[in-house]
């Protein structure tokens, strides 16, 4: 029955049970809210709170160790070596892998999304298979991958005469290792995402391009890319969050090393957090990374509007 | 485009899929040789690609020696519990947010949309704490309680709830129903396929998740699949084979699920896009 058309009695009726509806509204909210408050809202109060604190191992054990002390541990921050190590691996990490998994994965939806391709669902499934898979897994297999003597990469390379390379036990292998890991893991991600935003651009437009006498680059130039903005600006904002909490990579493969190579902003915080209890320092850590992700959307956001007016 | 030249770009673009596709599937694929290789083969030079002879001890050394059943259990255990949870839970309240009015409904919608964009690892440290004072560290709920509710399921159900008609909610209210019941045997059921692609993209991120439950279990005997692997994997740094058995019997799980319910996953994955 739609809704225009119900006699007045009946609408009526319905009118006089909206307040209990509302209450009801509450009641169906309610489990989820309080569970995001307690879970979410309040740790993300503490958090901030904490990291004007020196909360410590003492302080875990007894709070009357606690003291505020300001923004101390920002001023530290600023000036602690390790933090800019972690920032400036971090940075690379991101800069670098970022690209390299944008482009390809577009590359991979346009050829998938092409009219003369055949069984795309089969190569859309196995190009996204290592999404799913769970990384600590394949962080431990890629870092047999990457075994300087046995692994399947030295013997490849040594069909190219390349030399053997120490790629986790090297400082200067050790994040470009990592990166071409991440690469392979997320790539098919974003290229979902892209494949979905070009099943979204209607086929008229194409069509009409091309009684306008458009060749194929022109209408990828002219059709598909603008018409894309959208999509590879989420896909690059969901991508610069996930690599600037790069953690497990580096954590299994090569805890940091070699000689702090691979240390990243998170795994600080975790050393620091958890390993040292300094959750006081932590947190700083934390709350700077998350400004940080909120800085690197807005100038994205800048970018795609620039690029796209 | 002319025959031949059509036929060169058909082949151009085949061949590129299949090279990605090659390198793509082979980390896996090495993977699964090198776990049912004999002891030693896959740490020889110059190394094998494939198996001498199909090996099955390293599993056997898995199930037998290192209690990999017990990781397994933990693990489905957890999954399988947020999963349940988080779906009554989110979809409960995506409905809500969805058709039932309340005041302050869209102030807070996009209040909870607003979270999205801060990092796990912020709230972790506080979250910690507090479940220590809850008495929950080093128990499964201590990883269970906080994927109770999510707001990335909370968005996805409602988006999918929105596209039910109110005038079929509407009826249902005039033939005496609850909203309870409406909730229960109209929106469930209509909403079928958002649910199963909510259940495998919570079931799989629970599974494969590291950082927290690395955080929460401290008891080895509680610990979930993947952490128990990072663990083996100082241990038994050597034991290539057995290291790459215990990683294909972590990944397998989801690989499976994948495969079977793949297209509400990329489902998942698209819906949560148009909205960016």
């Amino acid at each position: 029955m739609p809704d225009g058309t119900a006699p007045d009695d009946i609408r009526q009726r319905l009118r006089g049970m909206a307040p209990e509806r509302g209450r009801v509204g509450y009641g169906f909210v309610a489990p989820a809210l309080s569970a995001i408050l307690v879970f979410f809202f309040i740790p993300l109060a503490g958090a901030l709170l904490l990291s004007f604190t020196d909360f410590d191992i003492y302080a875990l054990g007894d709070l009357a160790y606690l003291r505020f002390i300001g923004i101390d541990n920002y001023t530290r921050l600023a000036r602690d070596p390790l933090f800019w190590k972690a920032l400036g691996n971090t940075m690379m990490f991101v800069v670098s892998a970022g690209p390299l998994t944008v482009l390809p994965a577009l590359g991979l939806a346009l050829l998938l999304h092409a009219r003369l391709t055949r069984f795309k669902g089969f190569f859309r499934t196995a190009l996204f298979l290592p999404v799913v898979t769970t990384l600590v897994a394949v962080a431990v297999v890629w870092r047999y991958l990457y075994h300087p003597q046995y692994g399947p990469m030295a013997a490849v390379l040594s069909v190219f005469g390349v030399e053997p390379i120490d790629w986790l036990g090297d400082p200067h292998w050790a994040l470009p290792a990592i990166i071409l890991m991440a690469v392979w893991k997320n790539f098919g991600y974003s290229m979902v995402v892209f494949l979905a935003g070009l099943h979204a651009i209607p086929g008229q437009l194409y069509e009409a391009a091309r009684i306008d006498g458009a060749n194929a680059w022109q209408q990828f130039r002219h059709v598909t890319l603008p018409l894309l903005a959208p999509t590879t600006l989420f896909v690059a904002v969901l991508t610069l969050v996930g690599y600037l909490q790069l953690f497990a990579e580096p954590y299994v493969m090569t805890q940091g090393g070699p000689s702090q190579s691979t240390l990243s902003v998170v795994l600080l915080m975790y050393e620091e957090g958890f390993r040292w209890w300094n959750m006081g320092y932590a947190a700083a850590v934390a709350f700077l990374l998350f400004g940080i992700i909120v800085a690197g959307g807005l100038v994205l956001r800048r970018v795609q509007r620039r690029w796209v007016p | 485009m002319s025959t031949p030249q059509k036929m060169l770009a058909t082949l151009g673009i085949h061949l590129l899929l299949v090279a990605a596709v090659c390198l793509t599937i082979f980390p896996l694929a090495w993977m699964a040789m090198a776990s049912v290789m004999p002891a030693g083969e896959a740490s020889a030079y110059p190394m094998s690609w494939v198996p001498s002879a199909l090996s099955l001890e390293h599993y056997r050394a898995l199930f037998s020696r290192l209690e990999v059943v017990r990781y397994i259990m933990n693990s489905a255990l957890i999954a399988g519990a947020v999963t349940l949870i988080s779906l009554v839970v989110n979809s409960m309240a995506g409905y809500a947010f969805a058709k039932l009015s309340f005041p302050g409904r869209e102030r807070v919608f996009r209040g909870l949309v607003a979270t999205l964009v801060v990092p796990g690892q912020v709230t972790m440290l506080p979250l910690f704490m507090l479940l220590k004072y809850l008495g929950l560290i080093n128990s499964y709920w201590g990883v269970i309680v906080p994927g109770m509710a999510s707001v990335f399921g909370i968005f996805l159900f409602r988006q999918y709830a929105l596209s039910i008609p109110d005038s079929l909610l509407d009826a249902a209210r005039i033939d005496g129903a609850g909203e309870w019941r409406i909730y229960r045997s109209i929106v469930l059921p209509l909403c079928k396929p958002i649910l199963l692609t909510l259940a495998v993209f919570t079931f799989m991120g629970t599974w494969n998740d590291f950082m927290w439950p690395l955080v929460v279990l401290t008891d080895s005997r509680l610990h979930t699949l993947p952490v128990a692997l990072a663990n083996l994997s100082g241990e038994h740094v050597q034991d290539t084979e057995l290291m790459m058995a215990g990683a294909l019997l972590t990944v397998l799980p989801v690989i499976v699920l994948y495969a079977l319910l793949q297209r509400y996953y990329i489902e998942g994955i698209m819906v949560g896009s148009i909205k960016g």
